[in-house]
């Protein structure tokens, strides 16, 4: 995968990740492309796009458009998979989750997709585990904002 | 209000002091200023954003603050407003803060910054430290960001600590490990070449997650050697049946899919692995077919499986029955309701088509559908589809509807690549008539403008340079051509594209005399009328001139040609006043003229010769390297260079005369036959006239390669095939037709039926029973011109190899020197042997490389017990040396070498006592140096040098003189001085084709070049004959067949690379042709034929 892309209907950003080293001013004429784009097309219409030498693969769940780009030899059903495997884990993290969850805890969205794609790739596909670790690391959080017990995460990390 | 954003940001610093100077104001970090922030902005005017994001960047500030601002200055980087001045808060932050601050700080840093940044320096300590950490969070962490971004230089600083982490107990660390590496895998692959057997043991990971890490790097490195790993298939094949079996945990789950994406993964390894090769694919059809049978349940992700299992099957060596199986699945895709399987279903027939036309007839209804589609992306995957199946008798309905496509579509990259499609195949099968293939090749510039590829308008011109069979018919097109533009004259010119006004005029200026009637007078004053607009550019202008210049035989269009003319010889632009002085010069000089422009003469740039070796410049060349100059070196070998050479030049630019020149003389022999007006008008040479006909002289030089049906070749067995198969050729796909729409379309309304299915037959027609030609010509060809734009110019390989050869080089003569300096008082025998360093064909060759080790012992253990029995060996040599080199040298060659082909014994250098002699043996896979030190009397030793050969080789001294192999001896008073260029020609072996072999190969490769070279001997009776047996000679190339005035070779370097050869002669010419699939090689063979036929 080459980056993913999270906007809203308005065509605003709310998450964007690069798997591939751009300069900021290609990323920012990448996405103003793309939402244009992906904005434009009609409800019924295929989810996949050729864009450039590249292909996306976008998904709308309520007001959010989920958008990634993958290179030509790779599935793009099973890239539709991974977003959808991406909102069911943000579903799961913040209990049905909409769009403002996203906008108000970005960050969390952010830990999240790091703990489910790294580089480009998934990494863990068990749904279970990927939230486990990301609890692991909130509960460390907590406790250090209650207790300040430092190491108590670690000895929690089981 | 982008206005707006400027203005607040660039009040950004008074802000900021501002803010400095009232630390009250800017204290009121809490909590919840994220979401005031994200509040404030969503509500109010962009110009509050700059004064939100303005943070002090210094200051003192608790982590817990900072990672606040953190999170503010990431959303307002995502809003596209930069806060380049936090990158550095960030890095403190990762370094500094506790756990939770911590990774924000990471955060932050992987969403700021890339892989090259300066501060990513800054983060390598804290990698370094978190790595080490006891906390698990903090390494898992630390592995994080490792596996997104860092810098490829300071890999090696942390490549043990993560190596360490492959053997830690909890399973998260070690898939992020793994992950890690990965991506260390991509960005520096040498760097973790020592770790390949730790990825083994992350693959027999207990942990499943651990384990489908693993399977990247294994994608990744299967997919560059295939060959090395094919002992891994049957654990590849073993998990992927437990996988389909169920044996993983219900947690890797989706969607009661057992572990989709290692599944998937798998699959496409298996096709990696089975791809041509019988064996390993048998070993793969049993979990291939469960896999198949498994995946029933209507959802996406068991869609996406079956996908990826076609692939595989139709990837691997074929069976039958698994194709039966995946040709329905196929349907399924195609006849789904659904939007995004049915493309799908398109891209797999897409790929499939190729080796299976009757899919396309089966599904012919559902594609004709799919044209219609109103989804753009439907109907592009669907025009791929059509591209591929496209015959003689359909191409125009094909082309018909590409262009429409065309019409409509407003993406350049589309745009682009279909007219390129487009243009191939109006070239491709030219002629269903004259008439069309003019009017298509019009439609492809007026809508391909200045975007296409600029090869399109180059090869369209070349094909009407250099004419087909027949003369009639060249003479045609050319008048159909001349006819057509000069319509389009007429008209308005504004909207023409740049690259088809350049065709226009050079048509023109070309062919127009063909038209009688037509005063060139009147096409210069047409062509005058172009030059009006402002909106043309120069370069257009310098093509319109050059056409002036051609038409300029009568003295009634000179001088409308020299008003015109006039108007540039003080132009700023150097191309165009040259072009310019040029028309007016050619005016003035009647003579100059008469020779120059000979009037009539049809394609009279045929008789134009080139001389694309450049060899007049050999003296010149080897003069200026006596002198000095540095030896040429190739682009790509200057561009490596100059990307190594980092540190600033401070020194001037110096500007060399001769290096330039030999600069531009490679340019021009790169590319002996591109139409490049730009390099004709490098003004170099001195005379002018030639100047109007060099842009011509660069079309010839090419064979005829297309005929009325098409591509020559290929002709004979395409209508053997036809006159087997008389004109029922239609009935089957009518019919199937019919039933197909029968079965499919019941509903539709009789009419809109016909009509669908009359664009049917059109569409698919030929498809069916013409498999036998389509197969060995068309889909070949294409998928081979495919190829040919993602094939990349330089083979990484090749890289490696060249380090081989280098090393070899500076081995042998360091080891000369232990030589020289040991073994004078005791003459010994050495024998250096540099293994073939082929990374590639390792596995392959390991049988053919035992006997070249066995060599070497065999060399030692003879060359020392000969030598060191005493006097008696030494003086019997001693006796012998008087009686010539001839009969003694090549008998002390060791007995591997004795049976093979071997040149002369040439005496390289001789001093007082002392002389040098070699031979070069061509063994299979190496060229062997025997250099014999003789002393006046005996030998002293014998020398045995084994090259490896590579491309790198041929090429260098294809190029310019190699900088081949110098020593010096020194033996005591004698000194002796010789460099070596291994010849370039050693490298050739002859490959043994058939002729079907022969066809086959020729069609999948991608890179050629075409040269006329003149037969000096005009006497010769078969000439042909003549020249290939020259070729052969010299060369060691295999003649393949000779028929009639065609002869085809085929060669391979030793690497195993091969390179075919199409000979063919036509009064006193020789056409030879070359195509292999690596870039470089027919070009520099293509130099080694031209000698070869010149030193006849």
């Amino acid at each position: 995968m080459q980056f993913m892309l999270l906007f809203s209907r308005q065509g605003k950003l709310r998450l964007q990740k690069w798997y591939v080293p751009l300069s900021d001013k290609e990323k920012k004429k990448i996405t103003r492309e793309l939402v244009q784009t992906v904005l434009a097309r009609k409800p019924k219409m295929c989810s996949f796009l050729e864009w450039r030498d590249l292909k996306i693969v976008y998904k709308r769940y309520a007001s959010l458009y989920f958008c990634c780009a993958i290179e030509d030899q790779d599935n793009e059903l099973i890239t539709l998979e991974i977003i959808h495997r991406y909102v069911e884990l943000l579903d799961k993290y913040f209990g049905s989750v909409c769009e403002l969850d996203i906008i108000f805890n970005f960050e969390k969205a952010y830990f999240i997709l790091d703990e489910f794609l790294l580089g480009g790739e998934a990494q863990e596909t068990s749904k279970k585990n990927v939230l486990k670790a990301i609890e692991q690391a909130d509960l460390l959080q907590e406790v250090r904002l209650g207790g300040g017990l430092f190491f108590l995460g670690f000895n929690s990390f089981h | 209000m982008s206005d707006v954003v400027e203005k607040t940001l660039t009040a950004l610093p008074g802000l900021l002091l501002s803010l400095d100077s009232q630390p009250g104001a800017a204290k009121l970090c809490a909590t919840s200023r994220l979401g005031s922030l994200v509040r404030s902005i969503t509500e109010l005017t962009s110009k509050n954003v700059g004064e939100e994001m303005a943070e002090p960047p210094a200051g003192p500030r608790s982590p817990k603050q900072m990672k606040e601002i953190m999170v503010r200055a990431i959303y307002c980087e995502m809003l596209g407003y930069e806060a380049s001045f936090s990158y550095i808060h960030a890095i403190k932050l990762a370094q500094q803060g506790s756990v939770l601050e911590k990774r924000v700080g990471y955060l932050a840093v992987s969403l700021f910054l890339h892989e090259s940044h300066d501060l990513l320096l800054l983060l390598v300590n804290t990698v370094l430290k978190d790595l080490q950490s006891t906390n698990l969070i903090e390494v898992c962490m630390a592995l994080t960001v490792v596996s997104q971004i860092f810098p490829k230089d300071m890999i090696p600083a942390v490549l043990p600590l993560v190596e360490d982490k492959l053997t830690h107990s909890k399973e998260i660390i070690r898939r992020k490990a793994v992950l890690a590496l990965y991506k260390f895998y991509l960005i520096a692959p040498n760097q973790v070449q020592h770790i390949h057997d730790k990825f083994r043991k992350a693959l027999c990971d207990k942990d499943p997650g651990v384990m489908t890490a693993s399977l990247h790097i294994y994608l990744k490195l299967i997919k560059e050697s295939p060959e090395s790993y094919k002992d891994l298939t049957d654990s590849f094949v073993t998990i992927l049946k437990q996988v389909v079996g169920g044996k993983l945990p219900v947690d890797f789950n989706y969607h009661s899919v057992p572990a989709p994406w290692l599944q998937m993964q798998l699959l496409r390894i298996l096709a990696l692995l089975g791809k041509e090769d019988q064996r390993t694919s048998e070993m793969m059809y049993e979990v291939l077919d469960e896999s198949l049978r498994r995946a029933e349940i209507n959802h996406n992700i068991t869609y996406a499986i079956l996908y990826e299992c076609l692939k595989t099957i139709y990837t691997i060596h074929p069976k039958s029955e698994l194709l039966e199986k995946a040709a329905k699945c196929i349907g399924k895709f195609v006849l789904s309701p659904k939007i995004n399987l049915k493309y799908l279903g398109l891209k797999a027939l897409t790929y499939v088509v190729q080796q299976d036309p009757n899919l396309a007839l089966q599904h012919q209804m559902t594609i004709i559908e799919c044209l219609d589609h109103s989804d753009p992306i439907i109907k592009r995957e669907t025009l791929e589809l059509l591209y591929r199946i496209t015959n003689g008798q359909n191409v125009s309905v094909i082309v018909e509807k590409m262009l429409d496509f065309l019409r409509l579509s407003k993406d350049e990259y589309t745009t682009i690549d279909l007219v390129g499609k487009v243009a191939e195949l109006a070239e491709k099968y030219p002629f269903p008539y004259n008439s069309w293939f003019i009017q298509t090749m019009n439609a492809i510039f007026s809508i391909g403008g200045d975007v296409m590829q600029p090869d399109i308008p180059n090869n369209f011109l070349r094909l009407l340079a250099e004419g087909f069979d027949s003369d009639e018919e060249d003479r045609q097109l050319r008048l159909l051509a001349v006819d057509s533009y000069l319509s389009l004259l007429e008209c308005d010119t504004s909207g023409l594209p740049q690259r088809f006004l350049q065709v226009i005029s050079w048509v023109l200026g070309e062919f127009s005399f063909l038209k009688e009637g037509l005063e060139p007078a009147d096409v210069v004053e047409r062509l005058g009328k172009l030059l009006d607009d402002d909106a043309i550019t120069t370069e257009t202008r310098c093509w319109v001139l050059a056409a002036m210049s051609k038409l300029c035989g009568s003295s009634d269009a000179l001088c409308k040609a020299e008003k015109v003319a006039h108007k540039y010889t003080s132009c700023l632009d150097t191309a165009l006043r040259q072009q310019a002085v040029e028309l007016e010069l050619l005016g003035r000089d009647v003579d100059l003229r008469t020779r120059v422009l000979p009037q009539h003469v049809i394609g009279f740039c045929v008789w134009l010769q080139v001389d694309s070796s450049l060899s007049f410049l050999d003296g010149f060349v080897s003069d200026a390297l006596a002198r000095g100059a540095a030896p040429y070196k190739p682009p790509h070998q200057r561009q490596e260079e100059l990307s190594q050479e980092k540190i600033l030049n401070f020194e001037p630019y110096g500007l060399s005369l001769p290096v330039s020149l030999s600069a531009c003389s490679l340019t021009d022999r790169q590319s002996p036959t591109a139409l490049s007006l730009s390099s004709s008008l490098s003004g170099n040479s001195a005379d002018p006239p030639l100047k109007a006909g060099s842009n011509l002289l660069k079309l010839e030089g090419v064979k005829r390669v297309w005929g009325k049906q098409g591509y020559l070749p290929e002709k004979q067995a395409t209508e053997e095939a036809l006159a087997q198969e008389p004109s029922s050729i239609f009935a089957p796909s009518h019919q199937q037709a019919c039933s197909e729409s029968q079965q499919t379309t019941f509903s539709t309304i009789v009419e809109q039926d016909q009509e669908k299915r009359q664009l049917a037959s059109s569409l698919f027609v030929g498809l069916g029973s013409q498999n036998a030609p389509c197969l060995l010509g068309k889909p070949e060809a294409s998928s081979s011109q495919r190829f040919r734009r993602k094939v990349r110019p330089e083979d990484p390989s090749d890289v490696n190899r060249s380090l081989a050869v280098s090393s070899s080089f500076s081995h042998s003569s360091s080891a000369l020197d232990v030589l020289l300096d040991n073994a004078i008082p005791d003459p010994t025998a050495v024998c250096l042997l540099v293994e073939p360093a082929s990374a590639q064909n390792l596995s392959d060759s390991t049988s053919e490389a035992v006997p070249a080790v066995g060599n070497t012992e065999v060399v030692e253990a003879s060359e020392v017990s000969s030598l060191s029995g005493g006097s008696g060996p030494l003086a019997q040599p001693s006796s012998q040396v008087e009686r010539g080199l001839e009969s003694d040298l090549p008998s002390r060659l060791p007995a591997t070498l004795v049976g093979l082909l071997r040149s002369d014994v040439e005496e390289l250098c001789s001093g007082e006592s002392l002389s040098l002699s070699a031979c070069k043996v061509f063994d299979a896979d190496a060229l062997v140096l025997a250099i014999f030190l003789k002393g006046a009397e005996f030998v002293l030793f014998s020398l045995f040098v084994c090259f490896s050969l590579c491309l790198n080789h041929l090429y260098s001294e294809g190029v310019a003189q190699c900088q081949g192999w110098e020593e010096h001896l020194n033996l005591g008073e004698a000194s002796l001085y010789h460099s070596v260029s291994p010849p370039a020609s050693c490298s050739c072996r002859p490959l043994p084709l058939t002729t079907e072999e022969y066809g086959k190969m020729w069609l999948s490769f991608s890179h050629d070049v075409k040269q006329n070279l003149m037969l000096l001997k005009h006497e010769e009776e078969d000439q042909l004959e003549a020249a290939l047996t020259a070729l052969k000679e010299k060369l060691c190339l295999h003649i393949v067949d000779v028929i009639g005035a065609e002869g085809i070779m085929a060669c391979q370097l030793v690497s195993g690379r091969p390179c075919l050869l199409h000979c063919h002669t036509h009064g006193g010419m020789l056409a030879i042709w070359l195509r292999s699939p690596i870039a470089d090689l027919p070009d520099c063979l293509l130099y080694h034929c031209q000698k070869a036929i010149q030193e006849r």
